[in-house]
């Protein structure tokens, strides 16, 4: 694309962005302000997470952009094609052969490697907001590891439901200091967090702000002794590979309570299914 | 037999190609052009300037054509076309008070020096639909005023009284919260700009809410005033300041009661609007808005008014922020939705356990 800088921003702006990572990485799970541009797709359409791509992206790398999981939702497309445009660099769908991956609401299944880039695209990215909407509070409580309003809310969930109702964004802490929040990604997800080879970054537009989870940095989910964390799925296999440890996507296949399950990621379904896999509503035994 | 949802890019292309079809319309209906908009919607172009930070009205006019009169989404093209933009320098600040005035209006006196201009304004037209309008004929010509030149100030009258807070001059460079991220607590410079480009519903509400009593604000307007200023720019090869072009601002400058704290004697105390174009209602909503952020500097009680919280104010205030994060909900949430389908059958089991 003609009178744009490679990957879109100028230099100037990705020597920021850069920045605010490098500091990121230097402070695991602490939030840097960073000046957030204007982007041209919308706040919440993943501004953040494209920003730090468009920082981290070089002409080599080859890129993989999934939204709950999958390449073809239609904001990952969007994403993709912006980035193929805008920086001509290599694509693809398979996790494996990805450089960089932009994701929204899911970690890969497939075991991440040294050689990768994990950019998560953040909403909100204090997990405290909720329990105090002020900012200059929050970062107070943060730089005092002021934490009892967390713990206070985790137990009130036990007190009144028996469990921790957080199925998603569930909290963590990174290597023993700052409580993070993990973007949206279920709480199925949390464990792969935790001593990944790979480079995590997480960007935040609208909020301006980017944190980082350095390689093989211990990330802990908010638990209790007596009430310890799980991270939990559908209690079923994938209908079309079979895998019965996947995370799944619940698919309604009719109006008469009809319903099927899926791998929510759609390069681990095809890859199982390409090696021979077959799940209970599989093409193959359809046929048969 | 389920088969997965796929084609996600020719649905968007097709989308694209659609939307494109239906921004144009009826083929049999004349096109609009830019310069039509700029002309004929000059205000919906005026909004789009301020809002967009970027005072271009064929860009502006282009945008609103673009996207199809919806004025946030004309704002959006002009806030992420902006951020493109190289910064070359920083002009020195606009001189509002050498303003050619087309409109200047005080509420405070019946008769000041300059007069009151009332220029191009709604204010007294009574909002009868004018049915000759649709049927496109020719204006007469309006009668013609010798421009108005420089006028004095109205809050320099008070001043000169020391009836007013004191407003020192300063050269301090203000942040620039399109390069920087918000700071807070802001400073009023911050708050001011955050202000100007923040959305004209958002910040007219807030305003009305501080009429209404919640953290009253007690404004009159002193003085509004819409023209032309010149803008100018330091070359550095030249030394000497260069006139690069004029911009049309409004401004607005509210006289609040004040009835003195500790360490003031009872005075005025005033509040500041200043907007790209003509855009009163947006520049006296900014100055109630800012007079009622100044509550602590001034020594005044925190209501609890929603107004009168900076961090509230300036982090819901801008309508890009606010339309993506607030459409974003409509983007894909499956994988979230089913840990919370998954979440409320697994404690619907407790509680059906334990009844």
């Amino acid at each position: 694309m003609s009178g744009f800088n490679f990957a879109y921003l100028d230099e100037q702006t990705k020597r920021m962005i850069r920045r605010a990572i490098l500091k990121g990485v230097a402070v695991p799970g602490y939030q840097v302000p960073f000046a957030s541009r204007e982007m041209p797709m919308p706040y919440g359409w993943g501004t953040g997470g494209v920003q730090v791509t468009a920082a981290c992206l070089t002409p080599d790398d080859t890129l993989k952009v999934i939204d709950q999981g999958a390449d073809d939702t239609t904001n990952a497309v969007s994403i993709r094609k912006f980035f193929q445009r805008t920086a001509g660099v290599a694509v693809t769908e398979r996790t494996a052969e990805a450089t960089i991956i932009q994701t929204r609401h899911r970690i890969p299944e497939a075991a991440l490697t040294a050689d990768q880039i994990l950019v998560y695209q953040v909403p909100i990215p204090e997990p405290l907001r909720f329990l105090e909407p002020r900012e200059t509070e929050t970062r107070r409580m943060h730089a005092l590891q002021d934490y009892g309003l967390m713990h206070v809310k985790l137990y009130e969930d036990i007190a009144r439901n028996g469990a921790i109702a957080t199925a998603y964004a569930y909290p963590v802490k990174v290597e023993g200091r700052y409580v993070m929040d993990p973007s949206p990604i279920p709480k199925f997800d949390n464990p792969k967090l935790s001593n990944s080879p790979a480079l995590q970054l997480f960007g935040a537009g609208r909020e301006q702000r980017i944190y980082a989870v350095p390689p093989f940095t211990q990330v802990v989910s908010l638990d209790f002794d007596d009430y310890p964390f799980e991270a939990s799925k559908a209690p079923h296999a994938c209908d079309l590979c079979g895998d019965p440890g996947s995370y799944l996507d619940e698919v309604i296949t009719d109006d008469q309570g009809g319903r099927m399950f899926v791998c929510s990621d759609t390069d681990h379904c095809a890859t199982r299914q390409a090696a021979g896999h077959r799940g209970r509503l599989s093409p193959m035994e359809a046929a048969q | 037999m389920y088969v997965a949802v796929k084609g996600g890019e020719r649905a968007i292309d097709n989308a694209h190609a659609f939307l494109a079809e239906e921004r144009r319309g009826d083929p049999a209906v004349p096109e609009l052009s830019v310069a039509q908009i700029r002309q004929q919607m000059a205000l919906a172009v005026n909004r789009v300037m301020a809002e967009g930070s970027l005072y271009d009205p064929d860009l502006a006019a282009l945008a609103i054509k673009q996207a199809r009169g919806d004025l946030i989404e004309a704002i959006f093209l002009i806030r992420a076309y902006r951020t493109t933009l190289p910064r070359f320098g920083a002009s020195n600040p606009i001189d509002t008070g050498r303003m050619a005035a087309v409109r200047r209006v005080s509420a405070t006196y019946k008769d000041l020096p300059g007069g009151q201009v009332l220029g191009p304004t709604f204010d007294y037209t009574h909002r009868l639909i004018d049915f000759a309008l649709a049927a496109e004929g020719l204006t007469p010509p309006a009668p013609e005023a010798a421009p108005l030149g420089p006028v004095p100030r109205v809050t320099g009258f008070l001043d000169r009284e020391g009836l007013i807070e004191a407003e020192p001059a300063s050269d301090t460079t203000p942040p620039d919260l399109t390069r920087e991220p918000m700071e807070l607590p802001a400073n009023r410079a911050l708050r001011l700009q955050a202000l100007t480009r923040g959305d004209e519903g958002f910040i007219l509400s807030l305003a009305y809410s501080s009429q209404r009593g919640y953290g009253r604000t007690h404004p009159f307007v002193g003085e509004l005033r819409i023209g032309e200023v010149a803008v100018e720019v330091d070359i550095p090869e030249l030394g000497f300041a260069v006139e690069i072009g004029e911009i049309t601002v409004t401004e607005c400058e509210t006289v609040n009661q004040f009835h003195g704290s500790k360490t003031q004697p009872p005075q005025f105390t005033r509040g500041y609007g200043l907007v790209f174009g003509q855009t009163e209602r947006k520049a006296i909503s900014m100055s109630l808005v800012d007079r009622a952020l100044r509550w602590e500097e001034l020594g005044e009680d925190n209501t609890g008014a929603p107004v009168q919280d900076p961090e509230f104010v300036l982090m819901h205030a801008d309508n890009i922020q606010a339309t993506g994060f607030l459409e974003h909900i409509k983007l894909p949430h499956y994988v979230d939705f089913q840990s919370e389908l998954e979440l409320v059958r697994a404690l619907r089991v407790n509680s059906e356990a334990s009844e």
